[in-house]
């Protein structure tokens, strides 16, 4: 959220003058029809996506000849300015291409074309789905003509279509990034920055994948590797107190006192047991215990041999323990 | 000059000459803190009082009862059920309100919000013709329903509720009655005493007062946690400084909203109908909702075909103000609620377009509308992918 975003409305204003006048006369707007293939010698191929319940359907029209070459592209469409702009546009960038490249034109290429310069994007954030659509068309005009299917021309799953960011992009940003929010993930890779479908369900468009889910998982994956890689530096000694769990401090702390401060403290009929461990912000390890038996009541409790028990741990352990008798 | 022509007034209207002319002195010349003790504060009191009346008197609210001045409907929609959940859910003695699936988001979203909080919501699906019966709420009611919430008429088709039967059944229930009349003041009689209402809420600007400023009538008795605590204004029913010349404006507004009330059912709905029934005449276009049952500036269109915001590009180009009920043109693309509430045609989910007239159009304006319509139409269906395919 920020200043700008506090202000609503004013979507038209974001889009380019490109798709202000690509809506208002689209040049690749028609159909064409098997006379026109003949005429030209070519294949014709048409294609649809999406349908007008849910809100946005495109119909591709493509001529190709006899080397794969799309040699004349046409469009219908229903949908909002956007999606008439980057159908219209679709169309274009098709024309000329063989259809195993124009496959390779991706949703970020229409927009790209449609901006009036290069730094301003062509449309707000929320109607890039309007070109991921003319993308998909694409796909499906080239899975008739080749005889293929859509998925075969997608190596990858793609989380966010918007930004065309694969989920094992994702995961990879996490991991390397250490990477704690969705609002991380979108600021290393574009995915949600768009329609935001992609960020958790509720969005205008259904996902398979949605990035918090994507985000707790690798989370998940990232703890519990730490978890096994602690337990194994653990287990060579390899691991700073200040780096165990919670459980592993206990575990040493006691081990400690176990070997070294209890038996002297016994031996006077006293003893000691602990009773928290809290990390604190200014980064000492705070060890709270209480004593029992002779020790409780010792004037020597709070002076010599609660010295003596934090020497031994700041030796053993961690220079940073401070040991506090409650 | 391009034209101007605005027909989304169930969306905002123009403030009237008449409440700004009459609001103006109150910004620099007396623009005292009525709370205070000083002359400046007291001298405002009678135009205050008196656009009290106004209010009071446009929904026939009894003297005993309470008109809170807020900052608008959503305020009060917020106010009534989060003061309901305090007063009787919070507390453990009832857990239930009635609404409908198509109330504005001020009483959905609240709803939603509520559930979160453990309140259980029945949500009303409403009748192919577009509106809820007052039998419904009567099968919804439980011994553990705090709330009846429901609309006065729906802001996307201008389908009137039926708010008197439904408040008799909440009176003869024992469960309190509100209703969101935002739509409704302006264009119909709103009678708070006939329709047995706990509680209304309203907004200045759907009927030619300025934005940002709103009233929610409580009937006397009815208690309700107040939403905004800190000081004594209103009572302590509502706190924060009065909002002296918006206050006064809303009265004026409200005087004149009555007083065009039969303006508006003859001269704009026949405006609204001439305006219907020369877009009926195109093919494969569709109004929702019996214009019988309609408040009269209202028309919700489909045409198939067009998707409702390339729709909404046209007629702007054409200077014609006007809404999309697909929320296209905002920030999600849900099909409009209404429409799928109604069960009416899928594939036409996404073409509607939302005309709402006010007593500031002409027929004139109306006339340049058809034939801006008509012109969109072609254009628009011959882009279409979905049309004449």
């Amino acid at each position: 959220m920020a200043k700008n975003d506090l202000i609503g409305g004013a979507l038209w204003d974001a889009y380019s003058n490109k798709v202000s006048q690509r809506m208002d006369n689209p040049t690749h707007l028609g159909v064409l029809t098997e006379d026109d293939a003949k005429v030209k010698d070519a294949k014709l191929v048409v294609a649809d996506y999406g349908a007008e319940a849910c809100g946005d359907a495109v119909r591709l029209y493509w001529l190709v000849d006899k080397n794969d070459v799309i040699i004349d592209a046409k469009f219908k469409s229903f949908g909002c300015g956007t999606a008439i702009a980057s159908s219209d546009m679709m169309a274009e960038l098709c024309l000329g291409k063989k259809v195993q490249d124009a496959v390779k034109i991706t949703n970020l290429d229409v927009e790209h074309a449609l901006r009036d310069d290069p730094d301003t994007p062509a449309v707000p954030g929320q109607k890039m789905h309007c070109s991921v659509m003319a993308y998909d068309v694409i796909k499906k005009a080239a899975g008739i003509y080749l005889g293929k299917n859509e998925e075969d021309f997608e190596n990858e799953i793609i989380v966010c279509e918007c930004a065309r960011v694969s989920l094992s992009t994702i995961r990879e940003v996490i991991k390397l990034n250490d990477l704690k929010t969705v609002e991380e993930i979108t600021n290393y890779t574009k995915a949600g920055a768009f329609c935001k479908s992609c960020i958790k369900p509720g969005g205008h468009e259904e996902r398979k994948y949605y990035l918090v889910d994507i985000l707790r998982d690798v989370r998940a994956e990232m703890e519990a590797e730490k978890l096994k890689e602690n337990i194994q530096k653990s287990a060579s000694g390899e691991l700073p107190f200040k780096e165990m769990t919670m459980v592993q401090k206990v575990k040493a702390v006691d081990k400690t006192i176990d070997d070294t401060v209890r038996p002297m403290l016994m031996m006077d009929g006293g003893n000691m047991e602990i009773i928290d461990i809290k990390d604190t912000s200014d980064g000492y390890i705070d060890i709270y215990i209480r004593y029992m038996g002779a020790c409780n009541g010792c004037a020597s409790a709070s002076t010599g041999t609660l010295f003596a028990i934090e020497n031994v741990l700041q030796e053993n352990l961690d220079k940073n323990i401070r040991v506090l008798p409650i | 000059m391009q034209r101007r022509i605005y027909l989304d007034n169930n969306a905002t209207t123009m403030v009237d000459p008449k409440v700004k002319a009459l609001m103006d002195p109150y910004f620099c010349d007396h623009y005292g803190n009525p709370n205070s003790l000083h002359k400046f504060g007291t001298e405002i009191h009678p135009a205050i009082a008196d656009a009290f009346d106004k209010l009071y008197e446009g929904i026939n609210a009894r003297n005993e009862d309470d008109i809170i001045v807020t900052s608008c409907a959503t305020e009060s929609n917020n106010w009534v059920l989060k003061g309901v959940y305090f007063d009787e859910i919070y507390t453990g003695k009832k857990n239930h309100i009635v609404t409908t699936e198509v109330e504005h988001p001020a009483v959905g979203a609240t709803c939603k919000f509520l559930e979160t909080l453990g309140v259980e919501v029945t949500y009303l699906p409403i009748s192919q013709n577009g509106i809820i019966s007052a039998e419904q709420v009567r099968e919804a009611i439980t011994p553990k329903t705090a709330l009846v919430s429901i609309m006065w008429a729906n802001n996307e088709t201008g389908l009137i509720f039926p708010i008197e039967e439904i408040g008799a059944i909440c009176k003869e229930k024992g469960v309190l009655f509100h209703t969101d009349a935002v739509q409704a003041i302006g264009k119909i009689p709103v009678d708070v005493v006939r329709a047995n209402v706990d509680f209304l809420s309203f907004s200045a600007h759907k009927f030619h007062g300025p934005k940002g400023i709103g009233a929610l009538y409580i009937r006397s008795g009815v208690p309700l946690t107040p939403l905004l605590h800190g000081g004594e204004h209103m009572r302590g029913r509502r706190s924060g400084t009065l909002n002296v010349p918006y206050i006064i404006g809303m009265g004026e507004a409200m005087k004149l909203a009555c007083d065009f009330l039969d303006y508006e059912k003859e001269v704009i709905g026949r405006l609204r109908n001439k305006l219907e029934d020369a877009l009926l005449e195109m093919d494969d276009v569709f109004v929702i909702g019996d214009r019988l049952h309609r408040v009269p500036n209202t028309t919700l269109i489909s045409v198939r075909g067009i998707e409702g915001e390339a729709m909404l590009w046209d007629l702007n180009k054409a200077g014609i103000a006007a809404s999309t009920g697909s929320a296209c043109a905002s920030e999600d693309l849900e099909a409009n609620p209404v429409m799928v509430a109604i069960g009416a045609d899928k594939e036409l989910a996404h073409t509607a377009i939302r005309l709402s007239l006010s007593r500031f159009n002409t027929e004139e304006e109306i006339d340049y509308t058809i034939e801006v319509f008509k012109k969109a139409i072609q254009r628009l269906r011959n882009i279409s992918s979905s049309y004449g395919a």
